[in-house]
């Protein structure tokens, strides 16, 4: 067991620990909160692999955009403050079988095949932003472009789909903002 | 204090310093403090007068759609990083340059249908 | 470092992915247990990259992709719940039954505006 042994079973205690708290939580709230420490500890785990930009990617994307956003899904569906039951549905013996399975089976599979893999982390870094730049463009420039039409879809989407209000829950919904658009391009 | 972990070890010492310190406050305050829990301590403070409605008052799904913009541009912000790293260096050059204008100009498509649409004006 | 401490880390993430989305209500929450196994993916494809060694860092370089992918998808996602919550006043994906396919007469359903497909 070397350093970068222990403190990668570490930051995987603390990841599943934070994941499994994502996945039980009884407050919505929290859920969203739990999941930035997986994130967390998850970049971290990056960061030890000496794959660092995508590292602070993790941390900028997920952290920083991915879980605000989840936390405005939270405040636009009205979600309890505080505990709020029926959070689980009722086929969860099920799920924890079939999650069972999926664990038993994969844990399985990868330690009969990579209970050998040795690799001697350190330097020179495996990704840094430097190494990464050169392989995107020089040779994954095509996906990377194609990236970009598939962000705009998205977005484009996005705006699409959440252009009108949302009503409280008590109010009528036959009275809606009338703003609707007049191009062609409301699909 | 070399090398790829001997940086990163740094950090993670300043990070800690940092936690311990505001820890630390924390925990000082707690163990100082006077406690005299009342319900009116508990609700929100609004002003002086009692809170009137719930806290999700103001949330409209147009909030939504600037969040999202900042997630996508969050998202191309990522890629200018290892671009910078690389397009002067000798090998890339002008065509380097140009696919990543390619690439901000197609999000910028995005922004530019968002502000026809009138996402972006305040309300 | 050995490689199968990552690749266990990552097929255990996977699974309580696996476990949220089936055992969750809240569709915020199925998105947020999405959002894990993807995570558990990118860690699976960041330790192999490392592994291998691979000149082209196709591994990473995928895995910034998959994040691209996954903010797109996530923000898409919750773009559809809203537009859910907004028609019907509910996020809960098992009270969401229209679309089931059912022989028995069709149930009373709540007074549910037309969802004007535009």
């Amino acid at each position: 067991m070397t350093p970068a042994d222990v403190v990668f079973l570490f930051l995987g205690a603390v990841t599943l620990g934070s994941a499994v708290l994502v996945v039980t939580t009884r407050q919505l709230v929290h859920a969203a909160l739990w999941l930035v420490v997986t994130f967390g500890a998850l970049a971290a785990s990056y960061l030890l692999l000496t794959a660092e930009f995508v590292a602070w990617v993790q941390v900028l994307i997920y952290v920083g955009a991915v879980v605000v956003l989840l936390l405005f899904g939270i405040m636009l569906t009205r979600a309890p403050i505080g505990r709020s039951e029926g959070l689980d549905s009722a086929n969860r013996p099920v799920a924890i079988a079939v999650a069972a399975a999926t664990a038993a089976l994969l844990v399985t599979v990868v330690v009969a095949g990579f209970r050998e893999a040795y690799v001697e982390l350190g330097d020179p870094p495996a990704g840094t932003s430097g190494q990464m730049g050169a392989s995107i463009f020089r040779t994954w420039v095509l996906p990377f472009e194609v990236l970009s039409l598939l962000l705009l879809a998205a977005l484009i989407g996005a705006i699409v789909l959440s252009r009108r209000e949302i009503q409280p829950p008590g109010e009528s919904s036959d009275e809606r903002p009338t703003e609707r658009p007049t191009g062609p391009g409301r699909g | 204090m070399d090398g790829y972990f001997g940086s990163y070890l740094v950090v993670a010492l300043l990070a800690g310093l940092g936690v311990a310190v505001v820890g630390g406050a924390f925990t000082a305050g707690r163990l100082l403090r006077a406690q005299r829990p009342t319900p009116e301590k508990l609700i929100t403070y609004e002003c002086g007068v009692d809170p009137v409605g719930e806290g999700w008052a103001q949330s409209y799904v147009r909030y939504y759609v600037f969040a999202y913009l900042y997630v996508v541009f969050a998202v191309d912000a990522v890629f200018l990083f290892p671009w910078a790293t690389v397009f002067a260096a000798p090998g890339y050059g002008a065509v380097t340059l140009v696919e990543m204008f390619v690439f901000l100009g197609i999000i910028a498509v995005g922004l530019l249908y968002a502000w026809k649409k009138g996402v972006l004006t305040w309300v | 470092m050995h490689i199968v401490y990552p690749a266990v880390v990552a097929a255990l993430l996977f699974s309580v992915g696996v476990y949220g989305v089936l055992a969750r209500r809240n569709a915020i929450l199925v998105l947020m247990s999405v959002e894990l196994m993807l995570n558990a993916v990118n860690l699976n494809l960041v330790a192999f990259d490392v592994w291998l060694g691979d000149a082209l860092r196709g591994g990473q370089v995928l895995t910034l992709f998959v994040i691209v992918i996954a903010a797109a998808e996530v923000g898409l996602g919750l773009a559809i719940v809203l537009l859910v919550f907004r028609n019907r006043q509910t996020v809960q994906i098992d009270a969401l039954r229209d679309l089931a396919d059912r022989d028995a007469e069709p149930a009373e359903r709540p007074e549910q505006v037309s969802t004007e497909i535009s």
